[in-house]
């Protein structure tokens, strides 16, 4: 199987995650995290967590197939 | 209850559903025969297929189930880890995995065809098919009512939905694509809950903050102090704790029998093992599996203990209620999700709870179209055609094994009754099936009549245990005691672990007997690699001793140790 399992979860949490921190940063000191997360702005945080996991996926693909080069 | 999702929630509930359909149709040019489609072509590495491995079990029931029982029983429920699944697991990958992987069986049931008979193979592989339908089916109905109840949704077109995602996917990627998917899932789960952890935890104080709070949960149900937050302190007696078990009905039962005859025989975990690229990938699987399963309790049941901490302190008005006005557990994690995301993390935490429904479906039908095809189809109907006919039925019963599980959905929303009786069933067929296996292996005079005979012994001895003892103040029916009220048992679950006790010992016992008195049938030559003492020492590869499994799973058995002691 030539198909890296981690390029598409590095994708899509790389995606999840700047959208959350982008949400996060829009909507920084609304009242929702007062309500919900203990006014922790949570959107943000998690979503810089997610971003940094979903590139480290992505930079072991990367690595990976510089190291076996090009397959078709 | 009723939930408001925004537009960034329903976005990624959406892209979530594109990557997990992409991945189906990235690796359609992969399956080329029925091992590709089944089997994954045994290609998968030993990180992919443990993941996997814990995360078709991490369906729906697992994730709302254990968080119900966090908040039911407290930090009791963590035996089903730390007792139950991780030994079972370290087990399966030292002991077991060599014949499973090493005998080229493709599915559980084959391999009691090669070491036994014909019978034992058709019994075990006709009630496992019917069995992960129903079961794929509950998924189906559990996710349609939950969203149902939570956001107003479509029952039908929730069904419909799920059905179809499901569907595309095994039908153009076969079994690698449910792994991948279980993996995304996987990470999708951790990451999605672990916020609602911290979050949660430092709501109430901490650890210690927690422990203070339930308390008065545990006093109010006339329990010592600790007993929501000591897993081992209470287990005495049956009578001392919420779940109604000793500590020798809990070890042997649910320890013992229950989980090892789950994570060592159940074709829908170890088709996850079999898939993996070597010998070697494939006996790290379940101890792969095992270190992320190991802290688990932190996700799952760790909220239900905070639920019902806030349940109680915030004048019993936090979990919403049931008929009886007693908290209608199975709503734990979504109150516990609505309670501290935000829009924006919701649809994360949300769409972490649909990718757990959508993989306990997918775990079963890919399990479901492997036994059918090469146990059923293969061997009674259709035997001696072409691979290319095989992959063609595979894709087939992956279409009719969702038809059926609509079937059984639609079965449990109109007849709940049906449904408990059937998992009833199985679990009289199941509960002694680890006796035949551990004899199978380490035994090389077990024959196939006794095998065959001793499982339908053991069915019995369940049906008829069941028959005889019920839980106080239960109805006599589907909770037992048709036969009379001869053992009472303080809990459901007592009476459900010594139901296992009794199917266990029975097939054992009758295992053994029949097998002296029946003759062999298979040579010696005929169960090379099918029993340990004939089997020649597994060379372990040249690998360093850190990464052999019998290191990995002693560290892991420590390890759990470890956490039993500390939560002592």
């Amino acid at each position: 199987m030539n198909f890296d399992l981690r390029l598409p979860i590095g994708l899509m949490f790389s995606l999840f995650g700047a959208m959350l921190a982008i949400f996060g940063a829009a909507t920084a000191n609304k009242e929702m995290y007062e309500k919900h997360s203990l006014g922790i702005n949570i959107n943000l945080g998690w979503g810089l967590v997610l971003l940094a996991f979903g590139l480290f996926m992505l930079l072991m693909t990367w690595r990976a197939s510089r190291k076996h080069g090009k397959r078709p | 209850m009723h939930i408001q999702l925004g537009g960034i929630d329903y976005a990624i509930l959406l892209i979530y559903f594109a990557f997990v359909l992409s991945i189906g149709w990235v690796l359609k040019r992969y399956m080329k025969g029925s091992t590709d489609f089944f089997l994954s072509g045994r290609s998968i590495p030993a990180w992919v297929t443990g993941l996997a491995f814990l995360s078709a079990n991490l369906g729906a029931q697992e994730v709302i189930g254990m968080a119900a029982s966090g908040a039911k029983y407290g930090i009791m429920t963590s035996h089903f880890y730390w007792v139950g699944a991780i030994p079972a697991m370290v087990f399966l990958a030292i002991f077991m995995m060599p014949f499973y992987y090493g005998s080229r069986a493709r599915s559980v049931p084959e391999y009691l065809k090669l070491r036994f008979d014909e019978k034992t193979r058709g019994f075990n592989a006709i009630s496992f098919a019917v069995m992960t339908v129903f079961s794929s089916g509950i998924s189906m109905h559990a996710l349609a009512k939950l969203m149902e109840t939570l956001l107003g949704w479509n029952y039908n077109g929730c069904i419909a939905v799920s059905a179809f995602i499901v569907l595309a996917y095994i039908f153009l990627g076969g079994l690698t694509s449910a792994i991948y998917n279980e993996v995304l899932q996987f990470f999708m789960i951790v990451l999605g809950f672990a916020p609602l952890v911290f979050l949660a935890l430092k709501d109430v104080g901490g650890w210690a903050g927690l422990q203070q709070k339930l308390i008065p949960v545990a006093e109010g149900q006339h329990f010592a102090a600790g007993t929501w937050s000591d897993s081992w302190k209470h287990m005495n007696s049956a009578l001392d704790n919420p779940m109604g078990v000793g500590w020798f009905g809990m070890v042997m039962g649910l320890g013992f029998v229950l989980s090892f005859g789950y994570w060592c025989t159940d074709f829908l975990v170890i088709q996850r093992a079999m898939a993996a690229n070597s010998m070697s990938a494939a006996r790290r699987t379940p101890l792969i599996a095992a270190i992320p399963k190991m802290l688990f309790p932190a996700l799952v049941i760790l909220p239900g203990m905070i639920a019902i901490a806030l349940h109680s302190s915030g004048g019993n008005s936090f979990l919403p209620l049931g008929k009886d006005g007693t908290p209608d557990y199975n709503l734990t994690i979504p109150t516990m999700l609505v309670k501290y995301f935000p829009t924006g993390l919701l649809g994360i935490g949300f769409t972490a709870l649909m990718a757990s429904f959508m993989s306990g479906m997918a775990g079963n039908v890919t399990a479901f179209n492997t036994v059918w095809t090469y146990d059923i189809y293969q061997s009674y109907i259709a035997p001696k055609k072409s691979d290319t006919h095989y992959l063609w039925m595979g894709r087939m019963a992956t279409v009719f094994g969702i038809g059926l599980s609509i079937g059984a959905a639609y079965l449990a929303s109109a007849f709940n009754n049906i449904m408990d009786m059937l998992q009833l069933v199985f679990g009289f067929v199941n509960a002694p099936l680890f006796a035949t296996f551990l004899l199978g292996m380490f035994w090389r005079r077990a024959t196939g009549h006794g095998a065959f005979f001793g499982l339908l012994g053991g069915t019995a001895g369940a049906a008829i245990f069941h028959g005889l003892a019920i839980s106080e103040g239960a109805h006599a029916g589907i909770k037992g005691g048709w036969l009379g009220r001869h053992l009472i048992f303080h809990s459901e679950m007592g009476q459900n672990f010594w139901m296992a006790i009794v199917a266990w010992t029975s097939c054992f016992i009758l295992t053994i007997i029949i097998s002296v008195a029946t003759k062999r049938k298979k040579t010696d030559e005929e169960l090379k690699g099918l029993v340990y003492a004939l089997t020649p020492k597994q060379k372990t590869e040249s690998e360093p001793w850190y990464m052999q499994p019998v290191t990995i799973g002693i560290l892991v058995l420590v390890a759990t140790l470890l956490l039993n002691l500390i939560f002592w």
